[in-house]
């Protein structure tokens, strides 16, 4: 595994599936009365939000506290050129201070890559989503939500999600949360079709591995898991539907849509969800959406992550008794050789 | 001024032969001339080119003094073997009067490493909407016969028509940079597979091609000729060489990095590789050797655009576009061009010297190299291999694409009107 979490496609299927049963021991601390473990205490870790995401960035912050974490928050809004700070100046700063890993959300493609390889900092940089190009742990998030409901929290650990039939649908094209879960759920053995309007799809989208459709109502009976995307209101002034009714008329969905799924199929929704554009309150409210589950889900992922890249070597929930020494920071991330050994 | 006997070089890729220099001009060129005091320059295994001409360059003095002036911008041209560049108007103030143009012209003089011959730009404030002065930029002392908004596009379509009729009276040309702006909207690449992957913005080619096909045929209709900017796509040799074959007065350039680097670079997110029009395909990157090597694209410009470190030590979104070229402009012709086999020496000079001298009309350059002529002149070592390495660069910026990267052949001496701007790579 990597120092660095920037990309979903940077995981190997080991990877995945170490995370993925990583985060199935996290989710059962959330079941106990005391939802801590010391793993990462005396670590400090940064998040650096450059675009507002409340939720994602909570729900880092709940994966830190419960592995005892020292939080920082660093909002910056807006883009490093009319903040007048520069990305590495930024930075610069959080190493100067001492933090061991920095959590990055930014508007830019690419610039927690940069801020990994660009020898501004030493510490692993783990990207909570940048631009239209990636959100991995969103994409982990999912692909633990559907093991846990197409094969079974316990029955699903050590396996990927194989032969699965995953259809994402919505605006492909601005979507990061796409292009994760499309590297992530290949690496994982599914098959995936992306679901939208052509002018939803990015050119050059032939050489993904999933399939492209056009339509919805043919790949639902196909599906044993559908993704909704969410769709901004503001695409349809740039021409890329003509209405807002069309488009959740072509590509919403809605019960009568939904009656078209297997019946173990499920719905999901990365959120926010904008309901009555892509999705009806009647689909988004059933029992069949896993939303709220994804957002639990979340937060046993982000420790699960957190715990592999900076765990050092505690383990992590099976034997939680002694306490890591804060000293001695640069070692931390040994993240590799410990993933190994597990 | 003394006399200078360049000895045995290999005068455009050919047989060995000496070159007098006396004063300003070419003396004489032969076999075995007396050195009758003049200073020698053993050039045994060097290929003589007539001085270089660049007819797309951005000097940005005034306005952006921190990533060049006229002096570093003139001094990184000697190093790079050329003798006369024509500077971009997107300066700031832009250069959209004769006031702007002669300052820079002035520069130009007093630099004394390289002459400057001014671009104007066509619309006021590069904004496309209303006509610059062309005229009086025509008739001031910088003399400007190119006119270009170039970093815009002129996108409606009446302006353009206009422009190219207008400047019909003086001999002028329009050089077009070709991007169809909505189509560019937040574009930060080449717009394909790699972009889909990255998530950025794409520049696809078809927003420079709908741009060169209306405007071959706007000059046809009006019987003008117009000068494409660092074409960049396999559609737009096609269109071009269609142009020309129909007989239109059609001219187009290529940079250097569009004959060498491709999009795959992008996937680094390092905004070095950042730049307008974006790196290409390789596809793209083959048609345009192709193109250059059998005279659809006409010449090698550079658009060469320094930037300062803090404008690419960044994001890619936050990344300006652009790439310093002078000094690697040869090295990556010889590289793509020479060393495949595609152009011979003789070629470089039609389209790195006399082509380029010719669409500008850069007076006493792009001249043959014989006796009488003025002598500016480039000797470069083709044999040299070595790292580029962007520390020892004149110009005042150091984005290359190319920082480390083994690229063949050296500029040793650059001569303008006689007097040595360059000798063994040391700038004088």
């Amino acid at each position: 595994m990597m120092r660095h979490l920037i990309s979903a496609a940077d995981l190997t299927r080991d990877d995945a599936v170490l995370i993925l049963d990583t985060a199935e021991e996290m989710a059962r601390v959330a079941d106990r009365p005391i939802k801590k473990l010391p793993a990462l205490r005396g670590r400090t870790v940064c998040n650096l939000f450059f675009e507002d995401s409340t939720r994602t960035r909570i729900s880092f912050e709940a994966a830190e506290k419960r592995l005892s974490a020292d939080v920082i928050n660093f909002a910056a809004k807006g883009s490093s050129v009319s903040k007048g700070e520069s990305l590495k100046d930024t930075a610069q700063t959080l190493e100067a201070m001492g933090v061991d890993a920095v959590v990055i959300r930014h508007g830019a493609s690419g610039a927690p890559y940069r801020l990994a390889t660009s020898g501004w900092i030493d510490a692993p940089v783990i990207n909570a989503g940048d631009g239209t190009h990636q959100h991995p742990t969103q994409a982990l998030l999912d692909a633990f939500t559907m093991r846990r409901r197409l094969i079974g929290p316990d029955a699903g650990l050590g396996q990927g999600l194989d032969g699965k039939r995953i259809t994402l649908v919505g605006d492909v094209l601005h979507s990061r949360v796409a292009r994760s879960n499309v590297d992530l759920l290949h690496t994982l053995g599914a098959e995936v079709t992306l679901v939208a309007p052509p002018t939803l799809i990015p050119v050059g989208v032939e050489n993904w591995p999933c399939e492209v459709s056009y339509d919805l109502d043919s790949t639902l009976p196909k599906s044993d898991a559908v993704m909704m995307l969410r769709v901004q209101r503001e695409r349809m002034k740039a021409a890329f539907f003509p209405t807002e009714r069309e488009y959740s008329r072509r590509y919403g969905l809605d019960g009568d849509r939904m009656a078209r799924m297997p019946g173990h199929a499920v719905v999901m929704h990365p959120g926010p969800m904008v309901r009555g554009m892509e999705i009806t309150a009647e689909v988004a409210d059933s029992e069949r959406c896993t939303v709220v589950e994804q957002v639990a889900n979340g937060v046993s992922i982000r420790m699960a992550v957190l715990y592999l890249l900076l765990g050092g070597n505690e383990p992590a929930v099976t034997h939680p008794a002694p306490a890591t020494t804060p000293a001695t920071k640069r070692s931390a991330p040994a993240s590799a050789s410990r993933i190994e050994e597990k | 001024m003394s006399k200078i006997l360049i000895r045995g070089a290999q005068v455009l890729g050919g047989e060995p032969q000496d070159v007098l220099i006396d004063g300003s001009e070419i003396a004489e060129v032969g076999q075995g001339l007396a050195a009758d005091g003049a200073d020698v320059v053993e050039a045994g295994g060097k290929i003589l080119l007539p001085g270089l001409v660049d007819l797309h360059t951005h000097l940005r003095e005034p306005g952006r003094e921190d990533s060049e002036t006229v002096l570093t911008g003139t001094r990184a041209a000697a190093s790079g073997g050329y003798t006369s560049v024509f500077a971009m108007a997107n300066t700031f103030p832009v250069a959209d009067t004769a006031g702007v143009v002669e300052q820079v012209y002035r520069l130009g003089k007093e630099s004394g490493y390289c002459d400057v011959q001014p671009i104007g730009a066509v619309t006021v404030g590069l904004e496309g909407k209303k006509l610059a002065e062309l005229g009086a930029m025509h008739e001031s002392a910088a003399g400007v016969t190119v006119f270009s908004d170039d970093g815009k596009c002129v996108d409606d379509a009446v302006i353009m028509r206009r422009a190219l009729e207008y400047v019909k009276a003086f001999g002028g040309v329009v050089a077009q940079h070709a991007q169809e702006p909505r189509l560019t909207e937040g574009a930060q690449m080449n717009e394909g597979v790699v972009s889909a992957e990255l998530g950025l913005g794409g520049w696809p080619a078809v927003a420079e091609e709908s741009i060169i096909a209306r405007d071959v045929l706007l000059a046809e209709h009006v019987g003008s000729r117009v000068h494409i900017c660092h074409l960049s796509t396999a559609g737009s040799v096609e269109i071009v060489r269609w142009a020309k074959s129909r007989g239109i007065d059609v001219t187009a350039e290529v940079t250097p990095h569009h004959l060498l680097l491709t999009d795959e670079l992008v996937r680094s997110y390092n905004p070095v590789y950042k730049v307008n029009p974006p790196l290409r395909t390789e596809r793209d990157v083959m048609a345009l050797r192709e193109a250059l090597a059998d005279g659809t694209i006409d010449i090698v410009a550079t658009d060469h655009a320094p930037h300062p470190h803090e404008d690419k030590d960044c994001e890619w979104a936050a990344a300006a576009m652009g790439m310093v070229g002078l000094e690697t402009a040869l090295s990556v012709v010889q590289h793509t061009m020479v060393d495949t086999g595609l152009l011979t020496w003789e070629g470089v000079a039609e389209r790195m010297s006399w082509a380029p001298a010719r669409i500008g009309g850069a007076a006493g350059h792009g001249r043959p190299v014989s006796a009488g002529e003025p002598a500016n002149l480039t000797l470069l070592d083709p044999a040299y291999r070595g790292a580029v390495d962007p520390a020892g660069f004149a110009s005042r910026s150091r984005n290359t694409p190319y920082e480390g990267r083994e690229l063949p052949g050296r500029v040793t001496h650059t001569w303008l009107r006689g007097r040595a701007t360059l000798v063994d790579g040391k700038l004088q």
